[in-house]
């Protein structure tokens, strides 16, 4: 029986992280095969039914990860970022996701390192927190008779 | 129908030692809509480069998927090769397989089927990737020059040379900034105003700069190339045209007791006045706040004796309009007044001065005609103590920054102070000595090693009046911190550079940003000093951060160079990625609601309210138009709509979801 | 009105003249002093040179005893027992852990609740309040106010006037019709603690102020602190040797000016208890509440002293 190995999908933007783990690839630095990054202008263009269409498509977890507040390349669009997803983190909360399978990180053009660190670490936790089935449970369902009493 | 080719690159060793090219090449092969799939060594070489080529006119290809390194490296290469072959640009996206793959993976099954992934990815996005062209956005070649200094002088000389028309406006009565207050400028001890007077004439009378002063910014609206700019032209109670500038007004003017501003507080003029005598434009202002006649309807004189009568009570402000391409912001700087330092008296003692005070003593222009004279009591000061630092580099004080010119003027100062009284002794008490231009090490050197400065490196802790003379206590931290008394005539205070008042303001009506200094933000510290985050904002000399004159100047020529560059096009041409409204058909329209949350939530105000009209001219509805000119493409209105009314092209709905579906 | 009052270990000894005048101006005011019960020495510069623990205890339990009565405004004439208990006070109101400690330590509740004021703002409640109404005798005399090191620092604590050139105390002053000069060491220390150990640098410190008001016409010289009173009076003799000369100035307390100016007399304000005598060498003006000293003899030398 192989180990579980999750399925993470990342959004990053374009300026700030995606820089970053180009910077972690010319550093040759080596990280975990699991990620599939997602390139956007701005972490600001970031629906969050993206991030639910990625669990429907099976990701166990994902990352977001753009500019350091105050360093956005549009000015404030991280700061929309960071808003939606405080909403978005309670709203997923409060339906019952645990939350640790979404991570939000701010990662800069200079942290290659900051990027690897980041891509094992989600690696490993959601490794521990296993497969996340609800989704596809939840899809499941539609197929299934509705019983009348 | 999308006719898709993939082209899987091994950069050499890079990509093909860690990723099975040809395998994803083979996988690629049979996704929906791929019609060629290759691999090959080196893509971004030229037989690279021309197989895409061929690939596109055999091939007949509608998209391209160049899975090699980052498309911050080589998408513009792919992408040129793409449209010298006859497809449009934005149909050819990377899949990058080496900063992301190839380098950061071991030679594993994982890394290869990774890769497959990522080309999956592209292709689905491609798939839906429509055409895009740049934009073009017509430039009016016309700048504004914002502040009339050596920087804003010389950016308007530099833009009017290169050709192209200048409006600058200044808020004093005349042009010259603080630069006319100085006696002498370091390190060549040029007299300022000789040096300076010849560049304000020539601005003033360069066919292509209309000049405006006693002048200020109303209003700008618009963006780059096509600002709309309202200037107010304040009323100067004389009629210019006629004035010639004989000054009989000023010598007869009965009200002369107000303290001159261009004398920094230090001497008296009149209400009706001239700053100074090289003034540019030399044509008289009323002080209305101070005038006989406005404050009490009585006087008059400057109206009877003036020989042309050009007085003009009634005068109002203007407001001119005029089309602007781009935008300077010079607009300089202020230093703290002694009332700034409870430790040195609150500003209660004559004889504590400003390094600015001290200029207009020094300056042979000044109110002693440049003999040293003490403001208190006239009497020549035999010692004076030079206080660097004061203000700058003091958290406690809320000026955390280093002024930078304050070390090499006080040098100057002491040196000048020392050449006027030759018995004199100057102290200047010092944290470090900043002296990093060139000659400027030398000149500090020579006001220790040849006019016998004496220079004591600590700070002062109070000063205090004593029987006509300033107690300065200080201490000399190279002797252990002796603590160190001296008995000064006088004292000039090195005081803080800050930003000019107003600067908040202005950054506000101009929507620049500004840090906590209230100094205009630079688009970015290291390579971009002369640009701001709003496109067509240029920003020159200290308003921008403390800086000495030739800085200021190389900022300003950099500034106009810039300006030029923007007017050397007659139409700005952009990325297309930014965002679309949608638009449809009656009764429709479009889905915006007109909400306006994206107008709120765009960091560049690229946002506008466009009314859907009928026919017969009634308002159907109000919608969201994307000003194409301003829009740099973030996105964020785009997450936001909650009609999914906005799109951003490049990366549209359909193109992320599509990505996102395909893992 | 009705204050706390935490008199602490000199007014009831070296500084005996300063409560009595500040109990005999109160009445005047108005002003119902309701002293601390039970209260405890407050450490001064002792406590916060040997052990912070102690330094902060010490002044807790005074504000809790003060609390435990209902006090909500703790009056402190003592300028170093002021600075104890306002630096108290801020530190615990800022540390939680640290206030449950301390606590722990003075065993009682501790909630820091009373505020607490010097001698200068209790009188500046009257300055705009009607205290000049109540002056019978105006104070007509040159004054050097001497504010000493506490009453107006750390700034950030205190919040209290302004650091550099005071004004407070001189408002006080010409509200009561003195006239306060302007002066350079205001807030320059006197030597402090060092009356005892090292009452050489006490004479040169001391000796400094002495005669920087002396030569710039003042009259008296106005404290509202023991140590100060101590090392500007008590000590005048050994300011003298340093100076190799004679100063006759008086040291009066702030109260003891208040209380003149509202007509109380000499011994009411216990001013023979000063080692200086508070004599004035001529009198001022008719109606100068001081006209009654002019007759005694003035010290040697004091003509030459006065401007």
């Amino acid at each position: 029986m192989s180990e579980f190995e999750p399925k993470i999908t990342a959004f990053v933007c374009n300026w700030c992280t995606y820089a970053g783990a180009d910077l972690t690839g010319t550093s040759r630095i080596k990280y975990a095969t699991n990620v599939r990054a997602i390139r956007l202008p701005c972490t600001g263009r970031i629906d969050f039914m993206l991030v639910l269409k990625a669990f429907a498509q099976g990701a166990d977890g994902v990352i977001i990860s753009g500019c350091h507040p105050g360093d956005c390349h549009y000015t404030a669009g991280n700061y929309h970022a960071r808003r939606r997803w405080v909403l978005f983190r309670s709203l997923l909360g409060f339906v019952g996701v645990d939350t640790r399978r979404i991570k939000f990180a701010w990662v800069s053009a200079a942290e290659g390192a900051k990027w690897a660190d980041l891509v094992n670490e989600t690696v490993a936790e959601i490794r521990q927190l296993g497969p996340f089935k609800q989704y596809q449970e939840l899809l499941a369902l539609r197929h299934q008779p509705i019983e009348v009493a | 129908m999308s006719r898709i080719g993939v082209f899987v690159c091994h950069c050499g060793e890079n990509i093909g030692a860690t990723v099975d090219c040809a395998a994803v090449a083979k996988s690629c092969g049979d996704l929906p809509g791929v019609v060629v799939s290759t691999d090959y060594k080196y893509m971004c070489s030229d037989p690279g480069q021309n197989m895409i080529k061929e690939a596109i006119r055999d091939q007949k290809l509608t998209g391209v998927v160049v899975a090699a390194c980052s498309p911050r490296m080589h998408e513009p290469t792919f992408r040129r090769a793409c449209a010298e072959a006859g497809l449009n640009p934005f149909l050819c996206e990377m899949a990058n397989l080496r900063e992301h793959c190839s380098w950061v993976h071991e030679r594993t099954p994982e890394t290869t089927d990774k890769a497959i992934d990522l080309v999956r990815v592209m292709a689905e996005k491609v798939r839906r990737n429509r055409p895009l062209y740049p934009i073009k956005v017509p430039v009016t070649k016309t700048a504004l020059v914002l502040g009339g200094g050596i920087a804003g002088i010389q950016a308007a000389l530099d833009i009017a040379n290169a050709g192209h028309k200048v409006v600058m406006v200044e808020r004093e009565p005349s042009i010259g900034g603080h630069m006319a207050q100085l006696s002498e400028t370091f390190p060549t001890l040029d007299c300022s105003q000789c040096i300076l007077t010849p560049r304000m004439v020539e601005a003033a009378r360069h066919p292509n700069i209309t000049l405006y002063t006693y002048s200020e910014l109303e209003s700008v609206e618009g963006f780059i190339g096509n600002f709309k700019v309202r200037i107010r032209k304040k009323a100067r109670s004389v009629d210019e045209k006629l004035c010639t500038g004989c000054g009989l007004c000023t010598q007869k003017c009965p009200n002369k007791r107000i303290p001159c501003e261009f004398n920094a507080q230090l001497g008296l003029r009149s209400a009706i006045y001239v700053p100074f005598p090289q003034a540019v434009p030399n044509k008289p202002v009323i002080d209305r706040e101070r005038c006989t006649f406005f404050l009490k309807g009585k006087c008059k004189v400057c109206e009877k004796v003036c020989p042309t009568k050009a007085i003009r009570y009634d005068q109002q402000d203007e407001i001119v309009e005029h089309d602007i391409g781009a935008i300077v912001a010079a607009t300089g700087y202020e230093v703290k007044g002694t009332d700034f330092f409870p430790e040195y008296g609150y500003g209660k003692y004559k004889d504590v001065i400003t390094g600015l005070q001290f200029e207009r003593l020094a300056s042979a222009s000044g109110p002693t005609q440049g003999v040293m004279k003490r403001p208190s009591d006239g009497k020549t000061p035999e010692t004076v103590v030079f206080i660097a630092c004061a203000g700058s580099r003091d958290p406690a004080k809320g000026i955390d920054y280093c002024s930078k010119i304050c070390c090499m003027y006080t040098a100057k100062h002491a040196m000048l102070y020392k050449h006027k009284v030759h018995s004199g002794k100057a102290y200047v008490f010092y944290m470090d000595i900043r002296a990093g231009g060139k000659m400027y090490e030398e000149f500090v050197r020579r006001a220790i090693e040849e006019d016998g400065v004496k220079y004591v490196r600590g700070r002062v802790a109070r000063i205090y009046e004593e029987d006509g003379q300033l107690i300065v206590k200080g201490a000399d931290t190279l002797l252990g911190g002796e603590p160190l008394e001296i008995k000064a005539d006088m004292v000039v205070l090195a005081s803080a550079m800050v930003a000019s008042p107003g600067a908040e303001q202005l950054a506000q009506t101009l929507k620049v940003s500004y840090d906590p200094y209230y100094f205009l933000s630079e688009a970015h510290p290291k390579l971009k000093p002369v640009e701001t985050n709003t496109a067509g904002i240029m920003v020159a000399g200290a308003c921008q951060a403390p800086k000495d004159i030739p800085e200021s100047v190389a900022q300003a020529s950099a500034a106009a160079a810039k300006v030029a560059g923007l007017f050397s096009q007659s139409e700005l041409s952009r990325e297309p990625i930014i965002a679309v409204v949608n638009r449809s058909a009656p009764p429709l329209f479009s889905t915006c609601v007109g909400c306006f949350l994206c107008e709120s939530a765009c960091p560049y105000k690229a946002i506008e309210r466009e009314e859907i009209r009928g026919r017969d001219g009634q308002l159907i509805k109000t919608v969201a138009k994307i000003n194409a000119g301003v829009c740099q493409g973030c996105g964020t209105c785009v997450a936001l709509c909650r009609s999914k009314s906005i799109d951003l092209q490049g990366y549209t709905n359909d193109q992320v979801f599509a990505e996102v579906m395909a893992l | 009105m009705r204050l706390g009052l935490y008199p602490g270990c000199s007014l009831l000894g070296s500084s005996r003249e300063y409560a009595e005048s500040l109990r005999a101006v109160a009445a005047q005011l108005g002003i119902e002093w309701q002293d601390v019960p039970d209260w405890n020495c407050c450490g001064a510069s002792a406590a916060h040179s040997l052990n912070h623990d102690l330094a902060l205890a010490l002044p807790a339990r005074i504000l809790a005893q003060a609390e435990k009565a209902g006090i909500e405004e703790l009056a402190v004439p003592c300028s170093a027992c002021y600075s104890r208990l306002a630096i108290t006070r801020h530190e615990l109101l800022a540390d939680e852990k640290l206030r449950r400690k301390i606590a722990g330590i003075i065993e009682m509740d501790l909630e820091c609740k009373p505020k607490v004021l010097n001698v200068l703002e209790v009188l500046t409640r009257f300055t705009a309040g009607g205290l000049s109404d109540k002056v019978r005798q105006p104070f007509k005399r040159k004054v050097a106010c001497y504010y000493g090191c506490y009453l107006v620092r750390p700034h950030k604590v205190l919040k209290f006037d302004r650091v550099e050139d005071p004004q407070s105390m001189d408002e006080i002053m010409k509200a009561v019709g003195a006239d306060p000069i302007d002066w350079a060491y205001k807030t320059e220390c006197c030597g402090a603690g060092f009356s005892v150990s090292r009452t050489d640098l006490v004479a040169k410190l001391s000796g400094k102020i002495v005669d920087d008001a002396v030569r710039r016409g003042a009259e008296a010289i106005v404290v509202a602190c023991p140590m100060c009173h101590v090392n500007l009076d008590l000590r005048r003799g050994a300011i003298e040797k340093h100076k190799g000369r004679q100063y006759s100035i008086p040291v009066l307390y702030i109260s003891q000016v208040v209380g003149l100016a509202l007509g109380l007399d000499d011994q009411a304000l216990g001013m023979h208890r000063h080692i200086v005598p508070v004599v004035f060498s001529e009198p001022r003006e008719a109606g100068c509440c001081c006209a009654g000293h002019g007759e005694a003899a003035a010290p040697v030398g004091a003509t030459e002293d006065e401007h």
